[in-house]
Parts: structure tokens; sequence; C-alpha cells
């Protein structure tokens, strides 16, 4: 890897998205102030920090869903593989695909689960129903909802709970078959129950995709993610191996905010 | 106490005054024009005063009054208004020595002169005849007039063709084609055009003249006799006599002549069709104008349009635009549309009819763009009101899969919003079936000659006048030369008007509720 991933704690060694010198502005106030750091491939990473620290920002810098608001500025780099992310050349819809989303609040589409599971594909043209029917039975596999769902793929997805809800809406960014998953606190919604049932499947998903999670709870990111990165008023303080962090933080800052002394 | 007008008690009384003072002045409107309404058709008895004079009067007692210096009087609906010059009269009771129903009263309805009271006393010369001669007599009549009928079509046509003929005469005469081939041709055609017509012309005065033969005399209760020819005559009918299903099927003809006849006696009697078509297809048009314009407007201000000075200024304009009076609407349709595009299409497409006017004079289709114009702003902000309603998080999330906006429009954001979008639709509509100032400048007429949509081609006439039912209301209860005969006809003119926005309206909040099922965000 280039130089500067040698400051950090630990090598990334098969980066999925490398972010250099990454600066973010609403209008003229600057709200990420040069970020760096590498997502490794097939893990989950965490990030924390308080709230209006920045993490859902950076999070959105990274499928572009800041261009929906008016009057930002992003700066620096942001590459996934070989392509960067941070430029007026880049296919927004494309780069939407490779990298998949799921929200802090479920958002199912008022149609029926299967039209939910296949609206990626859809839209992105594909007719035959025999990929769908296959894509929609892979994908709520992923996402253990098959069991559930299978006899009512045709209801509404209104219908069903809020932690089916959210799982549903994780077989919809699945489906399109991803490298990168962005999960905006996914679980904040959600009963204790549901939420342990999304960190299960937090766990199982890792083995195809790249993960990268927002998270308010300090146990739920110690329980699924590989690393841990701590924002604070735009920075990144600190970045490492979770365990490494939640154990022996480098950072007095990252160790107060760990033990909930501040934040 | 205190605790009584903390928890807001009072409040939730006041609005529930509210409330229910709203609905009463809303029900007892309906109840007055259903009570008023529905009775009109329904044969009342036909009594026979016989006043302490001596004097005889035949009528219908309509309403029982107090007179001023106390006492009551009785207002009769007499008819007869060729012999008394006036339909109605007021007789004071104590006056009356004598009331009876006599079972031999017939009611004439006649295409003249309104109704006719009295007796029959002759039938084409003899003096010996019941009523079932003259009933049997008048359906006779009816095949006769299906002939005087055909003829009348034909004659249509004939001058149909014949107008548009010399029209494409006076085209070529316009462009100074005298000589060109077809030109002797479409002269000669004229000529045997106009020979047809004065043959079927001739035999059609040969069978009115025909059917003017018979004629049948009657007297009123005083015994003053007139003669009636029995082709004036629409219907008789004997109401102390009738049975009560004889008078429920005198009701269904009556209603279903309201509904699917030409009006007669400047539109006091007779039938609303004309009237009703022209409404309902005013709403359709309207609606087919104001409908998408309002939807792709109010899409691009809430979607495309970046929020600004600009956009911010189009907001204020469009929300203002829905409170001007519509008279204002109407004056700039008869400006812009009648006369301007009107007669710009006149100029260039029609040079040859001018100066008889084509487009540019008021006609449906000015009409229903005056009513769209009208219309749209309400579209427009119900649009914007449900778009802007969808949760960010739904938008977000369908963009965060890959999809374009145009994608998330179509296949998220619209079917979500169209149950807000449909309640705007619904107001507009409402709102296009009330409305009557600006139609009476931009195309509405007292007597339509012929329906906006018809079997001669082009089929759709956007260029005719046409009649509408709340026009009617306004002409029969304020134009009419006998506004007390008119008076029923007002009512059921607006009971049939309620009904129609009525029906309308619940066939689109099913269809809002069919999608608001479908698509259960939604917030409206």
């Amino acid at each position: 890897m280039t130089a500067q991933f040698e400051s950090l704690p630990f090598r990334v060694e098969d980066p999925a998205i490398v972010v250099e010198d990454l600066c973010f502005y609403y209008g003229h106030s600057e709200a990420l102030h040069s970020l760096n750091l590498a997502f490794p491939r097939r893990q989950v990473t965490a990030l924390i920090g308080p709230s209006g620290c920045g993490k859902s920002t950076f999070l959105r810098c990274l499928n572009r869903m800041n261009d929906m608001v008016d009057g930002t500025r992003m700066l620096g780099s942001i590459r996934l593989g070989g392509m960067e992310i941070n430029s007026e050349k880049t296919d927004v819809i494309d780069l939407r695909r490779r990298v998949g989303m799921v929200f802090q609040k479920s958002n199912p589409f008022p149609k029926s689960i299967y039209e939910n599971v296949c609206y990626g594909l859809r839209i992105a043209g594909e007719k035959s129903r025999a990929v769908l029917d296959e894509a929609v039975e892979k994908s709520l596999r992923g996402a253990g909802l098959w069991v559930e769902a299978k006899d009512r793929l045709h209801d509404s997805a209104l219908g069903l709970s809020g932690g089916q809800q959210q799982r549903l809406c994780i077989a919809r960014a699945i489906a399109v078959n991803p490298e990168v998953i962005l999960m905006d606190e996914p679980c904040s919604a959600l009963d204790p129950k549901s939420t342990s049932r999304v960190e299960e499947l937090i766990g199982e998903l890792r083995n195809n995709f790249t993960i990268i999670i927002v998270t308010h709870n300090m146990q739920q990111a110690a329980r699924v993610s590989d690393n841990t990165a701590f924002l604070y008023e735009g920075d990144l303080i600190e970045y490492d191996r979770t365990r490494k962090i939640f154990v022996k933080p480098a950072n007095k800052q990252t160790e107060e905010y760990i033990t909930g002394r501040f934040g | 106490m205190k605790r009584y007008w903390r928890l807001g008690e009072p409040w939730v009384w006041l609005s529930g005054a509210a409330l229910t003072a709203t609905l009463l002045a809303a029900a007892t409107l309906l109840v007055v024009i259903m009570v008023n309404g529905l009775g009109v058709f329904w044969p009342g008895a036909e009594a026979r005063l016989t006043l302490k004079d001596g004097s005889k009067i035949f009528g219908e007692v309509v309403q029982r009054g107090e007179k001023p210096d106390g006492g009551e009087r009785l207002q009769l609906s007499t008819g007869n208004r060729d012999l008394y010059g006036l339909d109605f009269r007021w007789i004071d009771s104590a006056d009356v020595a004598l009331i009876d129903y006599p079972g031999d009263a017939l009611i004439v309805e006649r295409t003249e002169y309104g109704n006719f009271h009295g007796f029959l006393r002759q039938l084409n010369g003899s003096a010996a005849v019941t009523s079932e001669q003259l009933h049997l007599e008048l359906n006779q009549l009816r095949q006769a007039r299906s002939v005087v009928a055909d003829l009348e079509e034909e004659m249509n046509e004939l001058s149909g063709a014949s107008e548009s003929n010399r029209l494409k005469i006076r085209k070529r005469e316009f462009a100074g084609k005298r000589d060109a081939a077809d030109y002797q041709l479409l002269q000669q055609r004229q000529n045997e055009l106009d020979r047809q017509f004065q043959q079927v012309q001739g035999r059609h005065s040969e069978a009115i003249a025909d059917l003017r033969t018979s004629v049948a005399v009657f007297a009123d209760a005083a015994g003053t006799t007139r003669e009636v020819t029995l082709a004036d005559i629409v219907r008789v009918y004997a109401p102390n006599a009738m049975s009560l299903p004889a008078k429920v099927g005198h009701y269904l003809s009556k209603i279903w002549e309201l509904l699917s006849d030409e009006p007669r006696e400047s539109n006091t009697e007779g039938g609303l069709f004309p009237a009703i078509f022209g409404t309902v297809m005013l709403i359709f048009l309207m609606s087919a104008f104001s409908f998408p314009v309002g939807v792709l407007a109010g899409i691009y201000l809430r979607e495309y349009a970046r929020d600004g000075f600009f956009v911010r200024l189009v907001r204020i304009a469009v929300n203002n635009l829905a409170g001007i009076p519509s008279i204002v609407y109407g004056i700039f349709g008869l400006g812009f549309f009648v006369y301007g595009i009107g007669g710009g299409i006149d100029r260039f497409f029609f040079p040859e009819s001018l100066p008889t006017p084509t487009f540019g004079t008021g006609g449906i289709l000015w009409a229903s763009l005056t009513l769209a114009l009208l219309t749209v702003p309400v579209v427009i902000v119900a649009t914007e009101e449900a778009l802007g309603a969808i949760p960010g998080d739904i938008r977000a999330g369908s963009l965060a899969l890959g999809a374009t906006k145009l994608q998330t429009l179509m296949r998220i954001l619209l079917p979500m919003a169209s149950p807000g979008i449909m309640t705007g639709f619904i107001l507009a509509m409402a709102r296009a079936a009330g409305e009557v100032a600006p139609l009476m400048i931009t195309g509405v007429v007292k007597l339509a000659p012929s329906l906006p949509l018809d079997g001669s081609f082009p089929f759709l006439h956007l260029d005719r006048k046409f009649m509408h039912l709340g026009f009617h209301i306004y002409d029969i209860g304020f134009q009419s030369p006998n506004v007390e005969a008119a008076k029923p006809m007002v009512y059921v003119t607006t009971l049939l008007l309620v009904l129609i926005v009525l029906v309308m309206n619940s066939i689109a909040i099913r269809l809002r509720n069919r999608m608001k099922k479908r698509y259960s965000y939604g917030t409206f």
C-alpha cells in the first residue's frame, strides 16, 4: 500500500475502499477534516463517535448520497477498486449498485415483499422471471427472511414487523450483489431480539461483503465489527482492530468515549 | 371547575358545535332541494273550486299561505296560460264554497302555452268521446311524428352537406381558383343538394300538415273551450283517476323525459339532456387539460426545480391563482382563448367562412380550457404536497439501490403520491362543476341547437356552444319570462347538478381509496 497507510496502526492488505484526504463541506462549514483510512475487504468496520461527529455524513460520502443535499462539497479521493468515487465523471448509478445501503429506519417500498427485493434488479432492466425468482430467494435466504416470508412473497411488505422489515431492506440491498454494504445505525429502531437477529446476520454477511456500519451502541460495535474507527468533530481520532480499541485504546478521548465518560 | 377548563372540555364542545353547524347547513340545503325537486313530477290531485259567487276554477293546490289581514289563502296552479294569462292564482279560502275532485279532469301537456287543465269535449268533431279514444289517437300520431322526425334529420344532413360544399366553393373562390377542375363539379353538386333539400322540405311540410289535421276541443272549469291540435300535445293524463302504480309510471316517464329529452318552452318544460351532456363533457375535457398539466408542473416544482427565489415566487403565484375570482378567468379566457387563439385559428384555417367565426367564438373547447386554468393551481398544490409528504428515507432507499431520479419518481413516488394527487383532483373537479360565471362568456348558451359530440363527422365538435346545468339554473330561475312556472324546474335542475357532482366525486373517491389501500404510506 501507499506510504500514507504505513502511518495507520495496522496494515490493510486488501482494501475495498481507500479514502484519502477527504474533506466535506456543508456550505462553508467543514464537516469532515481530511480523513484518511482504508476499509479491509470482507470485514466489518464500525464507525463510532458522538452525535454530530460526522460519521453518517462520512458514510454517505461513500455512495455519494450527499449529492441529494444542496450546497454540499466534497474534496479528496475515495477509491473503490479502480474507480474514483469523488469525480464528476463517476457513474453514480453504477456506484450505488456496487455500494449498497441500509438505513436507520427500515424503509420498505409500499409494494409486495417480492417486488421490494427485486426492485434493484428491475430498475437495472432485468426482466427474466426465472432470474428474478432466483435472486429473490437467494437474497431472502441471505437476509434470513426466507422461512418467514416464502409463503407471503406477494403480500405487502408493510405487513412485516419492524425487524423483518429491516432484514427485508438488507435483502433488497444484497439482491443487486454489491461489493460494499453501508449500514447507518441499522438496529437503532429495533427491539433487542430483532437487534440480535440483525447482528447475527451481519456476522454471516461478512463472508461475502465488505460492511461499514455506523452505530451508537458500543456493545454492538464490539460484538459485530473487526475494525473500529472513532470519529470526533469531523476528525478521525483512532482507527484500529476492534479488540484493540475496546481493550486498550491508544487515545485518551477514545477511552473516555467508549467507557461512557463523554459523548 | 378549573380542572374542567384545563382539560379543554369547552374547546371540544366548541369544535363539535362548529362541525354540527356546518353539517346542519349543508343538510338543510340538500333537504330543501330534495323535497322540492323530487316532488315536482308527482301528479297531484286536481281540485275544482266552486266559489261563493258561483264561478268555478280548476287547479292543483300548490301552497297554502297566510293573508296579510289574517285568514288563509290558497295558491292554485291553474295552467291555461293562453286563457288566463297566468299559470298561478291566489284564492281566498273564505270565498270557496265547495271543493271536489272530478275523475274526468285532464291535464294536457302542450308544446306551447304550458299545460291545459280541463275536460275533453270533442275529438275530430265528434262530441261523444272518452279519454281512451284520445289516447288511441295520440298513439297513432306518434308513428306519424317519427316520420316527421326522420325527414327533419334528413333535412339536417342535407343542409350540413350543402354548407360544407358551399365552404369548399368559397375556398376555391378565395384562392382565385375558379377555373380549377373540381370547381364546376362542386357547383353541380351544390345545385343537386339544394334540389334534394327542397324536395325533402316539401315532403316535410306535407307530413306536418297531415299531422295537424286531428284536433281536440277542451273546456276549462268555467266552460271556456279551446281547440288543440293533437300534434301539439305531449301527454294527457287524468290525475284524479290515476291509481298508485299509474302515478308511479307517470313519475318515472317524466324523469325519463327529463334525462333524455330536449327542453321546451324556453327551458321551463321538457328535458335537460343537452345540459347534462354539456356539463359532464365540460368536466371531462377540463380534467383532460388540467390533470396532466397540473401534475407535471407539481412534479417539476417539487422534484426538479432548485429551491430559490424564483421557485418561491412561482409557488406564491400558484397559490394566489387559486384565489382569483372566476369571472376574471372568464374574461381572460374570452380575450386570450376565444379572440386570441380562436381568432388566429379562424384566420389561418377557416378564412373562407369569415366573417362567421368558427373557433373565434365561445365554444366548449375554450370554456374547458378556461376552467382548466382555474383548477390547475389546485392540482399543482396537491401534487406538490403529496410528493413532499413522502418520507425522505423512501426516496433515499430507491436512489441508494441505483435507481435514477426518473425511476424513483415513476415506480415509487408517483404511486405513493397518487391518493393525495387524487384528492386535489377531486377538489378541482368539484370546483369546476360548480362554476358558471366564466362559462357565460366563453361558450355556454341558453339553448344549443346541437350537442358537441354527435354522429356527424368529425364527431367531436369542440367549436360548438353547449348547455350547462349551472347556467340553466340561472337562466330559468332569473331570466325566464315566467319565473313562477319555472320554479319546479330550478329545483329539479339543482338536484340534478348536485347529483352529478356527487356521482363524479364518489367515483373519484373510490378510485383514491383503492390507491390508498395499495400504497398505505399515503398521509392524505
